[in-house]
């Protein structure tokens, strides 16, 4: 009989167990905040105009967030988390994906969703609590915005396996928040990508706080990041004010989810300018100083600096988006509130592929 | 025809389907390999391989998830939780998630979904493998629930279960995985869900029941007919939806009924079955219809098992009670 050992086995290398793994993380940077290329390696390969189209999208989000919410304010929608700051994570991960890429968003990912195909419409009847908003157009491949903060990173694992059993070169997005990173569906689905080798990209778009709770009472972790080792999956930090690396970063997963190389965690580093939702109050939590040190970094800023030098861009092509964004969102709210009203009847109709009896039953109460 | 278990009819029922359907697949802890802790997968994976059918990590929560990722891209999954106790790990994927994707999506998306689990008591097992949680799957709008007594049932619903284009929480029996063997089709045949069984003819009193409980409530029906008294017994095998026309249908026939289960008095079927008898059939009652149920504690530590589940004699004495009220 071998005799058990009461001793810790001797390590030769690696951090001894007493130790906090830790090892330094520099988030991947494309430009500068002056918006100066400082990674040209990482250059995104894009056309002068996909940059133009790039810059658009990020100041038409940034028009729309500010429509939505004095729209919220006069009643018109409902339910809004706001994303001013977050123009580069959302816009720019969207960006680097294909068509057939699919989108499994948290509660504040609807740029991503609308970029992706859904109309806007639809957008704002999900705010105001319609059903018809989670109606997502057939090609258009993303799910509704999930309130369980976690439950849609195991929707998109499933969805990655579903392309990886048939056989499809395709990958599967998916996003949550810094205080996401503290629920166990995110590593379960992180670790299941991992068991599986499946193509999904978790995309973690860390603003420093869920409501008011900062970063550093979530995990004494260094970053999220980091988390990917738990699970054996490429975890990368990239700066989140930065369009072009987010760009880089989403195109290379994706590139290596396709080609049969797994899954990566992405830890976006961002901010966002406006409160948590609209019942927030960020003077409780905040301070002015980090406000305005985040509003150096504006990724609308950064990337329009880099755009103007390159003569592709200026203040008259933002007035412009800018004017253009809000007559969208006028048509676009009005065709929400000519939608046609929900009945408790179709509700009924809507839970099951064929109603059963006791729902035909209580369904005659609405009629 | 053949002689088949309630296990191996269950099994059956997975098999025709996994050949009939290739988005039919299979997936949980150890249902690959081994064939489930209670073989119920044997040889599926040997025979369809490791895509169609195949382990899982350990957690319950990622396997829902799994599941209905997979069912918006036109897979039909059976999920198994490989004890009832621990779908509590998988609520938000299998009550939520699953149970409202058709909902929240006005039918852009469903969930085509089972998650076949087992439960029940009276085996002596640990703790948390033998609860009757099917009270908190019929409170969940959006998710069927069934619980079959028996090999040809099994297989049939199970079969209804996988072709449904809903989700299904498929429960299945401990107790009654091998306890006996009955005439069960080789190729494939369908159990309607939503439809109840009058197992026993009876005039006198109405027993609806489900699960094990079937069986201890004929075995009550034959002491009881020992006494002249003639009960007629119902097996639910749905619970979501209840077939309520064929317990009012019965009612209407003997005036009285009780309801016998396995689960908690405040948890279980019985309390909707009793609202609906309420509702539907007052005027034919002769007297209060009587739950026969576990006792409203955690269930029981293995060694008291036994006294703890409804046994014939209870049924037998809530049998009287509403014979002579």
């Amino acid at each position: 009989m071998s005799k058990v050992s009461t001793e810790a086995p001797v390590k030769k290398s690696g951090a001894q167990s007493h130790e906090v793994r830790s090892e330094d993380v520099t988030p991947l940077q494309v430009l500068s905040p002056e918006g100066e290329v400082v990674n040209p390696e990482r250059m995104p390969k894009l056309s002068d105009d996909q940059l133009k189209e790039i810059m658009y999208r990020m100041v038409f989000t940034r028009t729309w967030d500010d429509r939505a919410i004095n729209l919220g304010r006069q009643g018109r929608l409902g339910f809004y988390a706001p994303v001013s700051g977050q123009e580069a994570t959302m816009v720019g991960s969207e960006y680097a994906l294909v068509k057939e890429d699919f989108i499994c968003p948290g509660y504040r990912d609807m740029p991503q969703l609308v970029w992706h195909g859904l109309p806007l419409y639809q957008a704002f009847l999900y705010s105001r609590g319609h059903q018809h908003g989670g109606q997502i157009p057939e090609g258009v491949n993303v799910l509704m915005p999930q309130i369980i903060i976690g439950a849609q990173i195991l929707h998109a694992t499933g969805i990655a396996m579903g392309f990886k059993l048939k056989g499809e070169k395709r990958v599967a997005i998916t996003y949550t928040g810094d205080g996401g990173s503290s629920e166990g569906d995110f590593y379960e689905g992180m670790n299941f990508a991992g068991s599986f080798k499946l193509p999904v990209i978790y995309f973690v778009q860390n603003n420093g706080y869920a409501i008011t709770t900062p970063f550093a009472k979530q995990t004494a972790a260094q970053s999220i990041a980091h988390k990917a080792l738990a699970a054996g999956i490429r975890g990368q930090q990239i700066d989140g004010m930065d369009v072009l690396a987010v760009i880089s970063a989403v195109q290379e997963a994706a590139e290596i989810g396709r080609n049969g190389g797994g899954a990566t965690l992405i830890e976006a580093l961002t901010y966002r300018f406006r409160p948590h939702s609209m019942a927030d109050d960020t003077t409780k939590y905040r301070t002015k100083e980090e406000e305005q040190e985040w509003s150096l970094r504006d990724p609308l800023v950064r990337f329009g600096k880099f755009l103007e030098k390159k003569g592709l861009w200026s203040e008259e092509d933002t007035n412009r988006v800018k004017e253009e964004a809000k007559n969208a969102v006028n048509e676009q709210i009005k065709k929400a509130e000519q939608t046609e009203k929900m009945t408790v009847a179709g509700l009924i109709d809507s839970m099951f592929e064929t109603t059963p009896p006791h729902l035909e039953e209580q369904k005659a109460d609405f009629q | 025809m053949a002689q088949m278990n309630m296990k191996e009819a269950i099994r059956d029922a997975m098999r025709v389907e996994l050949k009939r359907d290739p988005n039919v697949i299979l997936f949980g802890e150890d249902v690959g390999k081994v064939g489930g802790v209670f073989r119920a997968t044997e040889g599926l994976q040997g025979e369809f391989g490791e895509t169609r059918v195949f382990d899982t990590p350990l957690a319950e929560s990622a396997i829902g998830g799994l599941a209905v990722g997979l069912g918006t891209q036109g897979f039909r999954p059976i999920a198994e939780i490989q004890f009832v106790g621990f779908i509590y790990e998988a609520l938000d994927q299998m009550f939520v998630q699953a149970a409202r994707m058709r909902y929240r999506s006005g039918g852009r998306y469903n969930a085509p979904i089972v998650f076949r689990t087992p439960f029940g008591g009276g085996v002596k097992a640990a703790e948390l493998h033998t609860d009757s949680l099917e009270g908190l799957a019929i409170q969940t709008p959006g998710i069927k629930v069934v619980i079959p007594s028996n090999p040809y049932d099994a297989k049939g619903l199970l079969i209804s279960a996988i072709r449904d284009n809903d989700p299904v929480f498929f429960m299945e029996h401990l107790n009654l995985y091998h306890a006996f063997r009955d005439e069960v089709p080789e190729d494939d045949y369908t159990v309607p869900i939503g439809k109840a069984k009058v197992v026993r003819e009876g005039k006198d009193v109405t027993i609806i029941t489900y699960g094990l409980m079937v069986h201890t409530s004929v075995k009550a029906a034959d002491e009881l007919e020992k006494n002249g008294i003639s009960a007629e017994v119902i097996d639910l095998r749905t619970l979501m939806p209840l077939d309520i026309d064929t317990i009012v249908a019965s009612i209407q026939k003997t005036n009285r009924a009780i309801v016998v289960q396995e689960a908690q008095k405040t948890s279980g079927a019985a309390a909707e079955v009793i609202a609906q008898i309420n509702e539907k059939a007052i005027l034919h009652l002769e007297a209060p219809v009587l739950r026969v149920a576990g006792p409203d504690t955690v269930y029981p530590f293995a060694q008291v098992e036994d006294a703890w589940l409804p046994s014939v004699a209870r049924i037998v004495k809530s049998v009287n009670q509403v014979l002579q009220f």
